[in-house]
């Protein structure tokens, strides 16, 4: 799992913006495969990003959301040097999270 | 993570209200509502204010429904939560968001999209429920996707 997911956090003035993308299928339990067999539903059903530990954003999802997903948000005061986590799990039990450390305005 | 105890004891003790956008667990009536009213019944949103402090940004026509970029910026007060809906898709509601210790009011993400439909944004502010909508027509539906 250690390349299902990416983030970057850096500074724009005040506010930290944090992009996130998710390596996940976001099965919508209503394709079917070559055998014309249905494809089980296979969905992120909540993520969650703390800043620093402290919860800033609690998600819930529907298999609505792109394939791959992607997630942009914003913290106010935040600063360079805080760490960014994000965590999710699926309706299958699976979950996954990443950390990372927000830096500073201009830099990639 | 909070356990299942802790929640529960949370409810009990009415730091969480179990109704609409406020649900800590997902909410499973609403996610799983087929029809747009029983989406806005399932997160507190029957009798929603219309709002221009809400920013739908999101392409006129969209040629994949498969990814449907989104960014929603609500410039109300006091915003707490916000809810994505696609009217038209087989479950309309997509996703819901709680801000909390600094969270601007913003979400960047890609939708799938059935057919041509309103994009709904809901939005609580200190309790109150306020939305809008921007039309994003589709070429090719995404949700066999």
């Amino acid at each position: 799992m250690a390349e299902a997911m990416k983030i970057r956090a850096h500074m724009q003035g005040d506010i930290a913006e944090i992009k996130v993308l998710i390596l996940h299928p976001m099965e919508t339990g209503q394709r079917k495969d070559a055998q014309g067999e249905p494809i089980p539903i296979h969905f992120i059903k909540q993520v969650t990003a703390t800043l620093n530990g402290k919860v800033v954003l609690d998600a819930q999802w529907s298999q609505g959301i792109a394939k791959n997903p992607f997630l942009g948000f914003k913290i106010k005061g935040a600063k360079a040097g805080d760490k960014v986590s994000v965590t999710w799990s699926d309706n299958k039990g699976e979950a996954n999270s990443i950390e990372t450390t927000v830096t500073a305005s201009g830099s990639v | 993570m909070q356990s299942a105890a802790a929640i529960a004891a949370a409810f009990v003790s009415g730091l969480i209200k179990p109704s609409g956008l406020w649900a800590a667990a997902w909410n499973k009536p609403a996610f799983e509502a087929r029809a747009l009213a029983d989406v806005l019944k399932g997160i507190g949103a029957t009798d929603a204010t219309p709002s221009s402090d809400i920013t739908i940004k999101a392409p006129d026509l969209a040629e994949n429904g498969a990814r449907v970029q989104i960014e929603v910026t609500s410039r109300i007060p006091g915003t707490r939560s916000m809810a994505i809906i696609a009217e038209k898709n087989p479950f309309p509601l997509i996703a819901s968001f709680e801000f909390s210790n600094g969270a601007e009011a913003f979400i960047s993400t890609y939708i799938k999209m059935g057919e041509s439909a309103n994009v709904r944004a809901v939005v609580n502010a200190e309790g109150k429920i306020y939305t809008t909508a921007k039309e994003v027509r589709v070429t090719i539906g995404g949700c066999g996707a």
